[in-house]
């Protein structure tokens, strides 16, 4: 395998503005997806022959449809708010990689076959023809954002980056011009049931080995269900929760609080992953489709109420277009948030003082919260505006003696994407993911640095896969990164655990 | 792309991946291993193995946590961890064990 070149980013105690430096980054495109998985999601094989006419037609079927999207394409004023406030362009100096340069790349377009003064004076708007190299152009460029939504937060008209970012995409989809981890993706979902192409039996095995590893720690049989027709909730979790490290951690954990909080649960193998990759492609109709899914598990099964796991896109496309996409959920009980976010369940336990927790279990750690740019910037937890941040952190707290912040402009609201989101979590990209997680990575280093951090705990799975990962380049340990549920894992006493753990581990010792 | 093994070719995809996984013999695992300066021991070999064994039965690489659970019972329980694994194979057992072995790669947010 070709390993990639490329230096990583010296951390400095601040990220310094960079001086532009052009194409830095225009060598890098992620793998082109396969006409199969483009066949399976509607989209052409491969790049189709009038694909400059198609292209075309996509846009202003697009601007058409989302109101947003042509307001965000005529807004812009230059006044250059957002340049500084993407983690692409401070990890890469490359100008593309400025909200505002990233934007231009489908502007210019649009200006020129959409505005009049592009249509008759194209060199006095910027506007410029749709060419051949304009698509790979925007192949590379609008596959380096993570759609995270950063820049919109200090745009004056509110611009998103994102959603431009999702429309090229989608444009480029219905050319046949993809990109293969998300296609490959989304098509392994619509087969199998989740991102990760995992069959019911091996759920089934991987979930009865949890079982029995929980029991052997706490001597409690605390049940991982799958497809549990009549049970009361449904959980919905990214299926890197089923297989990855710290992801399974933090399912231990929610299965953990279900037993505790007394309520019947179960997982489904047809809708077995939170995840949405419909949204990183900006494709409606595979977003629905892929959201159909949980809705026909509810019912199928006859729940009364969906939680979600630790995802923060999931969590953007349940909180924010579920009902729409998948509703009415009438059917579901009204007493409880629809859909509830796993965070929200967890403290309303929590309050209730249905869970009791031993913190010191958490006193190896200093934590920190890395807050996952889709659940800040665009949903909410709880009922009160900014519950997103509070609610995590008080479950932290809850379960550990060590919190501290990271600096306030690299949390909440203002928070930076791990560098991975939006579609952007594969091998063919760990350039830009290496480099894209620099501010991140400083303003964690300053934390171990001045408060003696340990740990930093997420909500996402592609947040904890993206700092496994990208950890280790910056000097630092790939265990660092944490699942807030393997917190409350951790700390939480279960009724009739063993107080003998270690007399338990001793024996097991033993036997090995 | 492809591996050339005594004159035979084998096809793997743009990540290096074996495309026809019925292809697989051990000489194709030496070779990848080779080319990521890694030579291959016994400790290896039973990952691999394992990982052929649970993708015959379940059609999918097992998750890190079976994959750790089933070292450590094979090879004391000192060993049955990731650490233990990404010592073996430094770019992650799910990733390129899974190649060496001739597994799909797994995908997702992993």
């Amino acid at each position: 395998m070709a390993k990639a070149d490329f230096e990583t980013p010296e951390l400095h105690e601040y990220v310094d503005v960079p001086a532009v430096t052009e194409g830095t980054m225009a060598h890098l495109s992620p793998f082109v997806a396969k006409p199969d998985h483009n066949t399976d999601l509607n989209f052409p094989p491969q790049l189709v022959e009038d694909w400059h006419a198609r292209a075309l037609d996509k846009l202003d079927d697009l601007r058409s449809r989302y109101r947003g999207l042509q307001v965000y394409l005529d807004s812009c004023v230059k006044c250059g708010s957002c340049t500084d406030k993407c983690h692409y362009f401070l990890g890469t100096k490359d100008p593309k990689n400025m909200p505002v340069g990233r934007q231009d790349l489908l502007r210019k377009v649009y200006r020129r076959y959409f505005t009049f003064a592009g249509k008759y004076f194209p060199k006095l708007v910027g506007a410029e023809d749709l060419t051949r190299d304009t698509l790979d152009e925007w192949y590379s460029y609008y596959h380096q954002c993570s759609q995270c939504r950063r820049c919109s937060v200090f745009c004056p008209y509110g611009i998103d980056t994102a959603e431009i970012s999702m429309a090229a995409r989608e444009i480029l989809d219905s050319i046949g011009y993809g990109q293969k981890y998300c296609n490959e993706i989304i098509a392994k979902l619509n087969k199998i049931g989740n991102n990760l192409g995992l069959p019911g039996p091996a759920l089934q095995d991987t979930l009865e080995g949890l079982e029995e590893d929980v029991e052997d720690d706490t001597g409690v049989a605390v049940k991982y269900p799958l497809d549990q027709k009549g049970a009361d909730i449904l959980l919905v979790t990214p299926s890197a929760d089923f297989f990855a490290e710290p992801h399974v951690d933090g399912l231990i954990g929610y299965g953990k609080v279900f037993h505790e909080a007394g309520v019947s649960w179960t997982l489904s193998s047809y809708a077995s992953e939170a995840a949405n990759f419909g949204m990183f492609i900006g494709s409606y109709e595979n977003m629905r489709r892929v959201s159909l899914r949980i809705r026909k598990a509810a019912l199928d099964l006859g729940v009364k109420r969906i939680v979600f796991g630790e995802c923060g896109h999931a969590w953007r496309v349940a909180y924010s277009f579920l009902n729409t996409l998948a509703g009415p959920f009438d059917f579901l009980d009204p007493d409880y948030p629809v859909p509830q976010h796993i965070l929200e369940f967890t403290w309303d336990q929590i309050q209730k003082g249905n869970l009791k927790f031993d913190k010191s279990a958490n006193d190896d750690k200093v934590l920190t919260f890395h807050d996952s740019c889709n659940v800040a910037r665009a949903t909410r937890m709880g009922n009160k505006p900014g519950g997103q941040f509070e609610i995590p952190r008080n479950v932290i707290k809850a379960v550990c003696n060590n919190y501290v912040d990271m600096h306030h402009e690299t949390i909440g609201e203002r928070t930076f994407c791990c560098g991975g989101g939006g579609g952007l979590l594969t091998d063919d990209l760990m350039e830009i993911r290496v480099k894209g997680a620099l501010p991140r990575m400083t303003a964690l280093r300053n934390a171990m640095e001045e408060e003696g951090v340990t740990h930093m705990a997420a909500i996402c799975a592609i947040c904890k896969s993206q700092f496994t990962k990208v950890l280790p380049y910056y000097g630092m340990d790939m265990d660092q990164i944490v699942s807030v549920h393997q917190l409350v894992s951790d700390a939480i006493i279960l009724t009739g655990q063993d107080d003998d753990e270690d007399g338990e581990e001793s024996e097991n010792e033993g036997e090995a | 792309m492809a591996i050339e093994i005594d004159g035979k070719s084998f096809e793997t995809d743009e990540e290096g991946y074996l495309v026809n996984l019925n292809e697989w013999i051990p000489a194709v695992a030496e070779a990848m291993a080779k080319e990521d300066d890694l030579a291959l021991t016994d400790e290896h070999w039973d990952i691999i193995n394992f990982l052929r064994e649970y993708y015959e039965e379940y059609q999918i690489a097992p998750a890190v946590r079976v994959l750790t659970k089933a070292v450590g019972k094979k090879m004391g329980k000192e060993k049955g961890n990731s650490k233990y694994l990404y010592a073996l194979f430094p770019y992650g057992p799910g990733k390129q064990a899974c190649r060496f072995a001739g597994l799909p790669k797994p995908t997702g947010c992993i």
